[in-house]
């Protein structure tokens, strides 16, 4: 379990980075904090000719607040963002579902933006960030574009990125004083990934109603308009008219027949509903 | 008792370098020169191998059967009539039986150029149907793990007894048929190897993280066709063993070869996958069992088919006949019945050899007879406990014969059994359930009960045949030119602390300070003869030596004491390190010094021998000893998910008389933890082709600090007649009770709504599809 010979870079800039990226006679990684890439190199599942480590560009690791939105920085750790060293726009769900990632070893090292760009859907980030209409900022040849996350994951550890692009920010919305929002996850074990998860967010103020279902073996699905999950109930709630075969049936749609991995589901979006409520 | 003697919680000696990062393993040792192994092994289940394509330019890097001229295979025999023989290439020869099964070892400068170099090497595979599941195994035209067998059955065990009578007139029959799964076992330290051929004394020496130097000496001795005087074992700190570490690897072997072949001092360490796919998996059994009862939940009779799943190849020196043969000898446990039929196969498989685990096959048969009982409960509406006290063998019926001849020593099962279900308090449980949980989970009890039989001897394992057979175990007890004592045991510690509770041994005996007894081991140089330390008896068999010669040690200092004091020497005695007449004492260091550096003093008897014993121990009765326990779970179980939680958890044990509680309470402990991953957790999967699926601990899931509740430990302490102290062995049975409690408090929770599980792990899905299968929405 070592890697094979790769080259290594620590660029000082993102245009530093994407001109490396760019070469085309290697094959590159972008390393973020290593925390799935690592084992990937150390089992040869990834065997790069070059390894751009990201974490000496500053700019990775800023943050901008706007009046609607929160930019956070690619290279920020799940742990930054536990600890309140980012600005909290979300009610404190950022923070809380932070605090859940694995455990605190990897969250210490571990990114946001490298847990989006790894794309694994039993991953924490993608279905959260999903369910609350984050965006993933992206540079690359063709400039500075914005792409929902849920349409940046396009499949099991597959994304929209071009080879040389980069993830460089997350773009978080605001919440409203009254959003609610619930994540729920099942894990084997404290820390192990998830094998069934939901997540959800109910802003009347800003007439958000969105919902996701992760952890199966695809994108996160995603209920972009949830008032059917809670029979367009709004409010402290909406759990008490939790329809789960609304759940269910957006498995089914998104090709989930199995009916033990359908209830379970569908058990984690009711308890994330909950959650919403209780807050 | 004396504040460190025999039956003290003294703190451990070895914890001062170990809590400070100063344990020294295998892979801490650096030789001048020396070269790192990656081992090219096989990415399929069955093959024929038809070539090896190394390129030109590392030809002299890479080494593969066909170098390895002379060196034999491991065949580890049995006696057992019906047996039949596997001989395990060290490297493969023509074909290859299992994914991980070594095919050539390379050679460089780091680990990683040397995997760098296995990449570069292509080997043809000529795939062969591959015989995955050991029920199908068994079933006319499945393929042939050895072709010259004729099936896939190493050898079967068959225990008869007329039951037809029963079974037509029993008023209860019940039948359970399960799987527990094949994990593995995962030490904090893999193994590891580093080997060194020295020219000028034609001497090898293997550094190597083992349980059992010395069936390694001779192991290795054999295939190589060397002398034993010539090899040198040395097992420095172990990190864990649980049987992983106690057989002769083939990766001994083949570095032996390869520091012979080269001149180069050679290491290999054992990396995750290695060890998840090639090398650590255990505890593959099937079961069919039934049992007979009377109206009263009185067990008449029992009735099992089991197999074990035993992969490949037979094991070198416990042979891949242990698992089943004890399947079928422990299967009864600490009940009393007296009708009893079982038939218990080793089946062969294209799955990597099944190794002896922590409580080889004790698991599994506590789960079989454990969910018996829990059947019988359900059919008259008792308590679980109440039918199992119902069924023990009773304090009054000690020492006690059970069906399959197993002597138990003494002791109180059901009062064992009453203690641990009064420490989780069965009855509040009740009340519980009856109330609800407000979050809605389903709340459950549950308990299961075993004896151990530890320290199994001579009389016991030499009707297997077994390459290595173990019998009297030896120590060396010196007393130093200063006083202090000096041990050298053959039995190897991998975590149980002999550092520790053989000092208190010898300082119970001859009364040495603590602090001045150092306990070496690990280094066939200087360590006497041992078949290491395995089933259970570390401390009856090496602790037992350890006394003998200190006893003899004794003798010989009072001898000279009794002269230096002008006393008689039946008149003297030894306490507290002095040798005590009428007239005085004399301390052992004053009769040391006098023995080594002023020997005009010494008595014109004295016996030559000096102050140094290499001593022998077996017990009279060497059957083994039988400690029991009694572990007891409350769970709760989420509906939803189908997660488990474990919200209570108490153990009974009786390990008779405790050389040092503290360290017992760690063994048990740590034994649980392994038993809840058993239970809930651990399982290597294999697709249809063989493939071992979880090559990573993000598959593989072993249970962490957060998984494994305060485990509450209880003792009873009924002495063995037959060992030293009356000490038993306790070493395995942490590991054997809990799949058995925890499965019975599962099935206790969702009893309520009719789904029962059984197969191990219990994993949400299995606890999902049985809910599923009952209606439970």
């Amino acid at each position: 379990m070592k890697p094979v010979a790769f080259d290594y870079e620590r660029p000082q800039d993102i245009a530093g980075a994407l001109a490396l990226a760019g070469r085309a006679d290697v094959a590159v990684k972008f390393l973020a904090g290593g925390q799935s890439l690592g084992p990937m190199l150390n089992l040869r599942l990834a065997q790069p000719d070059l390894l751009v480590d990201l974490t000496g560009i500053a700019e990775l690791k800023q943050v901008g607040e706007t009046t609607d939105a929160l930019e956070i920085g690619a290279c920020i750790t799940h742990a930054d963002i536990e600890d309140g060293r980012v600005p909290d726009v979300t009610n404190g769900a950022l923070a809380a579902v932070a605090h859940g990632i694995a455990y605190r070893a990897v969250r210490n090292r571990g990114t946001i933006g490298g847990s989006l760009a790894h794309a694994d859907p039993a991953a924490d980030w993608v279905t959260f960030l999903a369910a609350i209409g984050a965006g993933v900022v992206i540079r690359g040849s063709g400039g500075r574009r914005v792409v929902p996350v849920e349409e940046f994951m396009t499949g099991v550890f597959e994304t929209v990125l071009a080879p040389n692009d980069l993830v460089t920010a997350i773009r978080i919305p605001r919440f409203s004083a009254d959003a609610r929002w619930g994540y729920y996850k099942a894990c084997r074990k404290t820390g192990e990934f998830a094998y069934a998860s939901a997540a959800v967010l109910h802003d009347p103020t800003r007439s958000v109603n969105r919902a996701v279902i992760g952890a199966v073996e695809a994108r996160p699905i995603v209920l972009a308009d949830a008032g059917e999950l809670f029979g367009r109930r709004t409010g402290a709630d909406i759990a008490a008219s939790f329809v789960p075969q609304v759940a269910m049936r957006a498995m089914d749609t998104a090709g989930f027949k199995n009916p033990i991995e359908q209830k379970v589901h569908a058990v984690a979006l009711r308890r994330a509903v909950e959650q919403a409520c209780a807050r | 008792m004396s504040s460190s003697g025999v039956g003290a919680s003294v703190l451990r000696k070895e914890d001062d370098r170990f809590l400070r990062g100063r344990g020294q393993y295998v892979a801490d040792f650096r030789i001048s020169g020396m070269r790192e192994v990656a081992f090219i092994r096989s990415p399929v289940a069955h093959a024929v191998i038809h070539t090896i394509h190394v390129p030109e330019r590392l030809r002299q890097s890479v080494f593969s059967a066909a170098h390895m001229t002379g060196v034999k295979p491991i065949r580890a025999a049995t006696a057992l009539p019906g047996f039949k023989h596997s001989a395990e290439p060290i490297l493969a020869t023509r074909k290859v039986r299992y994914v991980g099964e070594m095919v050539a070892m390379c050679l460089a400068r780091s680990r990683a150029e040397a995997e760098d170099i296995a990449a570069a090497v292509e080997v043809d595979y000529q795939e062969l149907p591959a015989v995955v599941d050991m029920l199908a195994a068994r079933a006319p035209g499945a393929p042939l793990v050895h072709d010259e067998w004729g099936d896939n059955v190493f050898i079967e065990f068959a225990q008869d007894a007329p039951i037809e009578e029963v079974a037509k007139t029993a008023a209860i029959k019940v039948t359970r048929e399960f799987r527990t799964a094949r994990h593995c076992m995962f030490p904090m330290e893999g193994r590891g190897v580093v080997a060194h051929w020295d020219e000028r004394l034609q001497y090898l020496t293997v550094i190597s993280s083992t349980q059992m130097l010395h069936v390694v000496q001779r192991g290795v001795a054999e295939c190589l066709d060397m002398p034993d005087g010539a090899i040198r074992v040395i097992s420095p700190d172990v990190g864990g063993g649980f049987g992983y570490k106690g057989l002769l690897c083939r990766e001994e072997v083949a570095l032996a070869w390869l520091t012979r072949q080269t001149g180069l001092p050679v290491r290999w360490l054992e990396d995750c996958r290695e060890h998840l796919t090639a090398n650590a998996n255990c505890r593959e059994h099937h079961y069919r069992i039934t049992g007979y009862a009377d109206g009263n939940g009185r067990l008449l009779a029992v009735d099992c088919e089991a197999s074990v799943d035993a992969g490949a190849y037979s094991v070198y020196p416990t042979s891949s006949a242990l698992e089943a043969a004890q399947v079928t000898s422990l299967l009864p446990g600490p009940y009393d019945f007296s009708i009893y039929r079982c038939r218990s196969a080793a089946v062969a498989s294209n799955k990597c050899p099944i190794l002896p685990y922590r409580g080889v096959a004790r698991t599994g048969v506590c789960l079989a007879i454990e969910s018996i009982m829990d059947a019988i409960a359900w059919e008259t509406g008792l308590e679980p406990v109440e039918i199992r006290l119902r069924n023990l063998v009773q304090a009054k019926q000690m020492p006690f014969l059970n069906v399959m001849k197993k002597p138990f020593d003494g002791g109180d099962y059901p009062e064992c059994l009453r203690r641990a279900a009064a420490a989780i308090d069965v009855a509040a449980v009740r009340a519980r359930q009856r109330r609800g949980e407000p979050d809605g989970r389903l709340i459950g009890a549950g308990v299961s009960i075993f004896c151990e039989q530890g320290a199994m001897g001579t009389s016991v394992m030499s009707s297997w045949g077994r390459p290595v057979v173990p019998g009297y175990e030896q120590a060396t007890v010196r007393l130093t030119s200063d006083g202090d004592l000096e041990i050298r045991v053959g039995t190897h510690s991998h975590g149980q602390g002999h550092e520790t509770t053989f000092a208190q041994i010898a300082h119970e005996v001859l009364g040495v300070e603590f602090g001045k007894i150092k306990v070496l081991q690990g280094d066939t140089l200087y360590c006497p003869f041992s078949t290491g330390t395995w089933g259970s008896r570390g401390v009856v068999m090496g602790g037992g030596a350890v006394a003998t010669a200190s006893q003899q040690i004794a003798q010989r200092a009072k001898r000279i004491g009794a002269w230096l004091l002008q006393a008689d020497p039946a008149q003297v005695t030894l306490r507290d390190g002095r040798v005590v007449g009428a007239q005085g004492s004399v301390t052992l260091r004053e009769i040391a010094r006098v023995w080594y550096l002023t020997p005009q003093h010494l008595p014109p008897d004295v016996d030559n021998g000096g102050l140094e014993v290499t001593a022998g121990y077996r017990p009279d009765n060497d059957a083994g000893t039988f400690s029991y326990a009694s572990h007891a779970a409350v769970v709760a179980v989420d509906p939803g998910t189908g997660l488990i939680e474990i919200l209570d958890y108490a153990v009974c044990e009786d390990g008779g008389r405790l050389v040092n509680p503290m360290v017992v309470d760690g063994q048990i402990r740590g034994g649980t933890a392994q038993g809840i991953g058993t239970c809930l957790y651990e399982a290597m999967p294999f697709d249809a082709q063989g493939q071992p699926l979880a090559s990573t601990l993000i598959d593989y899931m072993l249970p962490g600090a957060a998984e494994v509740p305060n485990i509450r430990v209880l003792h009873m302490e009924t002495p063995s007649p037959h060992t030293a102290f009356g000490v038993k062995g306790i070493g395995e049975g942490g590991a054997v009770g809990p799949p058995a409690a925890i499965v019975s408090a599962v099935n206790d929770a969702l009893r309520s709504i009719g789904a029962e599980v059984h197969d191990l792990p219990l994993t949400p899905e299995r606890i999902l599809t049985a809910l599923a299968k009952v209606g439970t929405p």
